[in-house]
């Protein structure tokens, strides 16, 4: 701990640019994934296709994404952009898949009833059926924004800059306090992301709070009942 | 591309197979230890799940539990424990665990959890008791989604398993370490591809698992007549 607090500014430093490159692949991911995600949602084969090629993109391990997207995207291997580039492969893999689920939880009489109004499908997916899906698609948010945050940290061994820098020196150094402080950072940082973007949801979805306190209510009743005698 | 045909080229020569550093050893380790650390994290998270899912309460400690989790950095994770505890098996095995058991441990409570309330409270009506409900009933219908926690699980360990070698242990992790100090791109290639086959085989495997364990179905066990 005393060497967190001893290095605080090197951290601080580290944490920026940490934070550019795990959390702008996120937002690209978001981009293409939304878009893409709401019209492949149509055709069933589109949608299997999708989740095969994101499936496979997922067992490409980390590192070995940070080496070959340079060999493929002709830049230097020290460059930050190939970090930007893996990542973003990675989360929209994950948001491609959440995009649809997120929509297929929007009530179907909800959908009618848009359609039923004259809605067309642009003007529906965009202002009842997205809005409808933003708990499902935060809950989607969430998972990709931890695992970037955590997931940079690898490019540290091929000398990318960011937190993950504290563990590939802390353990050249054998300077366990570093790899500690590092640890902290990290945890402390994707936690922090976590409950902000879970708030932002909240706050973007002001209608799921009185249904949630409807639906905790039948859950206890419901336990209350099922009690072993 | 002159790099991938290369990496084909050495995975496919048959040579580069046989011996104590050949492709087949580096495929068994890392197999071993993906295997291991699967395994361990089962242990941990299936029954942590189960008495979670079942008592259907708790839903905050996991989601908390899984978010910490999935936030620890592996290599950190890795890093710190060779410096505690020295070079070995354990440490990377200890780095994956707490990799895999976020998702085994959400899928078993969701499964549990959400099994459907008239079915569990019917079983409870007709006598069960609690050890009953939780394993004739909850289980089996949940038995998909805690399988696909574990094919989850087994994907990101046989991913992440090359970091092993950093530390310098074994694992397909080698030709990925070895190549970039070498400034052998094709190395790492080889690395590269040989992971995403094999994860891509266990994959395949747990996909299947899942598919026979969907209840009613009677692929995993013939369905009672009614």
């Amino acid at each position: 701990m005393r060497w967190l607090v001893d290095n605080f500014d090197t951290v601080l430093d580290l944490t920026g640019t940490h934070l550019y490159l795990s959390l702008l692949p996120l937002l690209i991911g978001l981009v293409i994934a939304v878009p893409v995600g709401s019209i492949i949602r149509a055709s069933r084969w589109a949608r299997r296709l999708t989740l095969v090629v994101a499936s496979i993109a997922f067992t490409i391990p980390s590192l070995a994404l940070f080496v070959t997207v340079p060999l493929i995207a002709g830049l230097r291997i020290l460059d930050p952009l190939n970090v930007v580039i893996a990542l973003t492969v990675y989360s929209t893999a994950l948001l491609i898949r959440a995009v649809p689920e997120a929509l297929d939880s929007v009530p179907p009489d909800v959908v009618d009833a848009a359609t039923a109004m004259g809605f067309g499908r642009f003007r529906r997916t965009v202002t009842v059926e997205l809005p409808l899906a933003l708990p499902v698609l935060t809950a989607g948010v969430r998972v990709v924004a931890v695992t970037n945050i955590s997931l940079v940290s690898v490019g540290s061994v091929i000398g990318i800059g960011g937190l993950g820098q504290l563990f590939t020196q802390g353990y050249q150094r054998n300077f366990p306090d570093q790899i500690l402080a590092g640890i902290i950072a990290i945890v402390v940082l994707a936690l922090f992301f976590d409950a902000a973007l879970y708030l932002v949801g909240r706050l973007l979805t002001p209608w799921t709070r009185t249904r949630r306190s409807g639906g905790s209510r039948v859950v206890t009743e419901r336990s209350a009942a099922g009690e072993p005698t | 591309m002159s790099i991938v045909s290369d990496a084909v080229a050495y995975i496919l020569d048959g040579a580069n197979w046989s011996g104590g550093v050949g492709i087949g050893t580096r495929l068994l380790e890392h197999a071993w230890y993906s295997l291991l650390a699967v395994v361990i994290s089962a242990a941990v998270a299936v029954p942590l799940g189960l008495a979670i899912g079942h008592r259907r309460r708790g839903e905050v400690v996991v989601v908390g539990l899984v978010n910490s989790l999935r936030s620890l950095p592996t290599l950190g994770v890795l890093t710190f424990a060779v410096l505690a505890l020295g070079l070995g098996l354990v440490p990377p095995i200890l780095a994956l665990v707490l990799l895999g058991i976020p998702p085994i441990l959400a899928g078993t409570y969701a499964g549990v959890a959400n099994a459907p309330a008239t079915v569990v409270d019917a079983a409870r009506a007709m006598g069960m008791r609690e050890r009953q409900v939780l394993f004739r009933v909850e289980v089996p219908v949940a038995l998909p989604l805690i399988l696909g926690g574990l094919r989850n699980a087994t994907l990101q360990v046989i991913a992440t398993a090359t970091v092993a070698a950093f530390v310098n242990l074994g694992g397909l992790g080698r030709y990925i370490f070895d190549g970039l100090a070498l400034y052998s791109y094709d190395r790492v290639v080889v690395g590269a591809i040989l992971v995403a086959v094999l994860a891509l085989v266990a994959d395949g495997l747990w996909a299947l698992a899942v598919w026979a364990s969907q209840p009613g179905t009677g692929r995993l066990r013939r369905t009672p007549r009614v």
